[in-house]
């Protein structure tokens, strides 16, 4: 997958919320615990399922935190994948359909 | 410490209500012999005002939401407001009977992505738990409703509660529990009715009876420190506060009364008149139970067990005075460690009494301006 067709949604069996900057997210299938950082909370928050990953770390992160735009993309592919593996998010070649309970 | 410690740390000392209890109902299909509840219904919140509640919780942080009764499934509405509440991300934990779950409830409980589901269960044997319950059959509909839960994957936990019909009967529970596939834990606490009735109390199980269980290595893991005598209290000891009520957690009633903790019955507003973050924020009362350190407690700051005891504010607010002792936990300690409490050498007591005059949960009562 290139980085403009990796798209990324939240799955609607985790829990989450902002703790001073922070976001806490639990997922109850197994009940792993995470703290995001503020960068990966921005992540998190942008992962609608229809905007591409390269398209979140180009106007959120670079944007946002004023970091290396190569090293953000590898930065936020490798957080995905860290996520996805723990199913907190879902990762697709095509535009998610935002998971909804 | 650990992740979830952590968090919970930096939610007290930034005076986040982390976890809520919301009792959605206080209506139940079993009349449970030591049950501190009106059944009747006096005016619960409707399904949008609910609703409305929830979007204020989400909106104040919090993450951990349990919904509680009463029996939960009372309410038709009551998958609607789990629904709602998952939309908004919160991770639902859920008490219940389990009575009213079949195939189909568990299959959605799963689907709605709920954390785990808490089920009483007070024996093993049918005719003692249906008789503590009143209702027949109850023990066999739970079970199969824990069975359903289960075949779909979900955390369950049996929580029995020991009262002096049943006190015989836990290793029989664990059993099941372990048989379930589930986890276990047990509550010698009987409060109080809400009417003021301590005739409850009188299920208690005598406090005798409890080193048998904190002795027990069956049920408690870290015997040997648990039981351990306590060590002089430190500095951190005494500048410490007796636990979240208050400072991370609150209870919502049916009614949308506010209150520190279900177990600390100090009305601190009513969400129907106003707004969650206002009572939370700027309650007299809230602001009260956060000041309380343990070097400000009357009798509790001189006691060795300062630094360890379980001391609940809720039950000692019960007895009289939020700063003072709680009997029911004095009791405990004793029985745990086999040193004295200040309360009780105070009392010139060899053994805590435990009868002693408590009130519990009202409505709180509105001063309307006309």
């Amino acid at each position: 997958m290139s980085e403009d067709s990796i798209y990324i949604a939240r799955n609607s069996a985790i829990a989450a919320r902002a703790l001073a900057g922070e976001m806490m997210v639990m997922n109850s299938a197994d009940s792993t615990f995470f703290t995001l950082n503020e960068v990966a909370t921005t992540i998190f928050q942008a992962a609608d399922g229809k905007t591409p990953l390269s398209e979140i770390v180009r106007d959120h992160i670079c944007e946002e935190f004023d970091v290396d735009p190569q090293q953000a993309q590898a930065d936020a592919r490798q957080f995905v994948n860290e996520l996805s593996a723990h199913g907190i998010l879902l990762v697709s070649s095509q535009p998610l359909a935002s998971e909804t309970i | 410490m650990s992740l979830m410690s952590e968090v919970g740390q930096k939610a007290f000392n930034l005076g986040i209500p982390l976890a809520v209890h919301m009792d959605v109902t206080y209506r139940c299909n079993e009349r449970c012999v030591h049950c501190y509840l009106d059944h009747d219904d006096h005016g619960e919140m409707t399904t949008s005002e609910i609703k409305g509640v929830l979007d204020q919780l989400a909106e104040a942080g919090v993450f951990f939401l349990t919904f509680s009764g009463g029996e939960v499934f009372m309410r038709r509405d009551f998958f609607e407001l789990v629904e709602y509440a998952r939309r908004l991300m919160f991770n639902v934990k859920i008490k219940t009977n389990a009575v009213m779950i079949h195939e189909e409830e568990a299959q959605r409980i799963r689907k709605l992505g709920v954390d785990s589901i808490q089920i009483s269960v007070y024996s093993h044997r049918p005719e003692v738990h249906d008789a503590i319950t009143k209702l027949p059959h109850s023990l066999e509909r739970t079970v199969r409703a824990i069975r359903f839960l289960r075949a779909q994957g979900l955390r369950v936990t049996i929580a029995n509660v020991l009262m002096t019909s049943n006190s015989a009967d836990h290793a029989g529970v664990q059993q099941l529990a372990a048989d379930l596939g589930v986890q276990y834990t047990l509550d010698p606490t009987i409060t109080p009715m809400m009417d003021g009735n301590t005739s409850v109390l009188s299920l208690r199980i005598p406090g005798e009876e409890l080193p048998e269980i904190f002795h027990n290595p069956a049920l408690v893991t870290n015997q040997e420190e648990f039981c351990a005598p306590p060590k002089p209290p430190s500095d951190e000891d005494l500048e410490g506060y007796s636990c979240s009520a208050g400072h991370s957690f609150c209870y919502i009633s049916p009614y949308g009364d506010v209150f520190p903790c279900v177990q600390f019955p100090l009305p601190t507003g009513n969400v129907r008149q106003q707004k969650f973050l206002d009572i939370w924020n700027f309650s007299p009362q809230m602001k009260e139970v956060r000041s309380i350190q343990a070097k400000d407690l009357n009798v509790c700051s001189s006691c060795s067990h300062v630094g360890s005891c379980s001391r609940c504010p809720g039950l000692a607010y019960m007895e009289g005075s939020m700063r003072g002792p709680s009997t029911a936990d004095c009791e405990k300690s004793f029985y745990r460690t086999g040193v004295p409490t200040a309360n009780m050498l105070r009392q010139g007591l060899s053994k805590p009494r435990t009868t002693v005059p408590l009130i519990q949960i009202r409505p709180v009562a509105i001063a309307v301006s006309v």
